[in-house]
């Protein structure tokens, strides 16, 4: 079996011994959106109106929660090192790590994320574009977000840092993955923020991997 | 025939030269013992034969091949067991070790990991969870994986750390049984027992001159 298939299984199992942990994410994104009604009061058209931002951006956060442990326990407990040491390249490594993340953390956020949109009075038209732009973006959230997690391994309050690395670079996602939705909702095609979005994923695709390797290298000098 | 040998090494570490102008030589059955007091640079050597970082200058070579040239080609040659033992709470022992065996392209990983826990003494504790071991228990678990999988090279820091007696002597057999089958062993070590006709390397030779009065650090 590959390296690749054998590092997505190995996280995968570990995420589902350690239980809890991408349901957490999952609730914490779920508390996050409905903190909204209650902070701008329950207005449909006020809600509507805002919710496709609301989504993306507690979706940001949920993924970056996760992202701090993406490589800490490995790199603590000298697993990264002995990664490294394996006959598979470590960008192949990474991009297992990265996909075995977004399984446990992005996929789940799908799931979720057409229930909050129902629940908040979001047009029936505006959800396929959500799940849509959810499905090309939040891939891209766990490949940007790991250069950050690679680059903060070894310093204190890391989880700060990261969130200093990281969050500007979603700004982009962010972007065409709220528009996509308004567009829609507005009575546009959704198609230009979609194209968009597929273009960060593909160039996100080889350059992540490759600079998360390198961040790696580097801590473990 | 395999020779692993570095060429006027120069390690660069926290901003000073650790060592410089070392060579040393490996081949089959052959084994090197580093010697040296703290800081001397043997986890560093060690560090550098496996690629974890760079020499400042000079060579370590696999066949004359630059290991630099092709990292991935040298991960296959060696074994590598430093400070730490990565064994994971939440994973059994067994499966801690089958991950390791199956990415080296073993392939009946389940025979190999039984075998290996054997050899080490710790048969019984293939289905206890890693969170339960004591720090003994993890380091054999780690020696167990250099033994899945066959690589010529053992690189070992230390590896007699945290080992009783009994666990000291199926190391050395271990290792014994893997030079015999014509594999090369670079271990560092305090005690004095374990390797028999092993080269010693002492590290205290390769100081740099002026180590302490340039940089400010104690030699």
């Amino acid at each position: 079996m590959s390296g690749f298939v054998l590092v997505i299984r190995r996280d995968l199992h570990l995420a589902f011994r350690q239980g809890f942990e991408s349901l957490m994410v999952v609730a914490f994104f779920v508390i996050a959106v409905l903190l909204f009604p209650l902070g701008v009061g329950p207005e449909t058209n006020i809600l509507a109106r805002i919710l496709p931002g609301v989504i993306w951006v507690a979706a940001l956060l949920a993924s970056m929660l996760s992202l701090e442990r993406l490589f800490q326990t490995d790199y603590e407990d000298g697993s990264l090192e002995l990664l490294a040491l394996q006959p598979v390249a470590l960008e192949v490594m990474v991009m297992a790590k990265v996909t075995a993340h977004w399984m446990t953390t992005g996929l789940p956020l799908i799931v979720a994320a057409p229930l909050l949109a129902v629940l908040m009075n979001m047009p029936a038209d505006g959800l396929w574009a959500l799940m849509a732009a959810l499905v090309i973006g939040t891939p891209s959230l766990s490949l940007i977000g790991a250069i950050g997690a690679a680059l903060i391994l070894g310093s204190r309050r890391g989880g700060i840092l990261l969130s200093l690395l990281v969050l500007p670079l979603y700004i982009p996602v962010l972007i065409f993955g709220a528009s996509a939705v308004d567009a829609v909702l507005g009575g546009f095609s959704a198609k230009p923020q979609l194209l968009i979005l597929s273009g960060l994923l593909v160039a996100a695709l080889p350059l992540c991997p490759w600079a998360g390797a390198a961040a790696l290298r580097q801590s473990m000098e | 025939m395999t020779r692993f040998t570095g060429t006027d090494v120069v390690c660069f570490r926290a901003e000073r030269i650790v060592f410089e102008g070392l060579n040393f030589a490996l081949e089959p059955g052959g084994a090197l013992m580093l010697r040296g007091a703290n800081g001397s640079g043997k986890s560093s050597l060690l560090r550098l034969m496996a690629g974890l970082s760079r020499p400042l200058s000079g060579t370590i070579a696999w066949n004359d091949t630059d290991i630099a040239d092709d990292p991935e080609a040298h991960n296959r040659h060696f074994h590598y067991v430093g400070h730490a033992d990565p064994v994971k709470p939440v994973l059994t022992v067994a499966e801690n070790l089958a991950f390791w065996a199956a990415i080296r392209d073993r392939a009946d990983t389940a025979g190999a990991v039984a075998e290996a826990l054997e050899r080490l003494g710790i048969g019984h504790l293939a289905s206890v969870p890693g969170r339960f071991l004591s720090a003994g228990q993890k380091r054999r678990v780690n020696l167990a994986r250099v033994l899945t999988a066959p690589a010529d090279l053992w690189l070992l820091d230390e590896p007699q750390t945290a080992l009783d007696s009994q666990a000291s002597r199926s190391l050395d057999a271990a290792i014994a049984d893997h030079r015999q089958q014509g594999g090369m062993v670079v271990m560092s070590s305090h005690a004095e027992a374990g390797l028999k006709d092993a080269a010693p390397l002492d590290l205290g030779d390769f100081q740099a001159q002026g180590n302490a009065e340039s940089t400010g650090w104690a030699a």
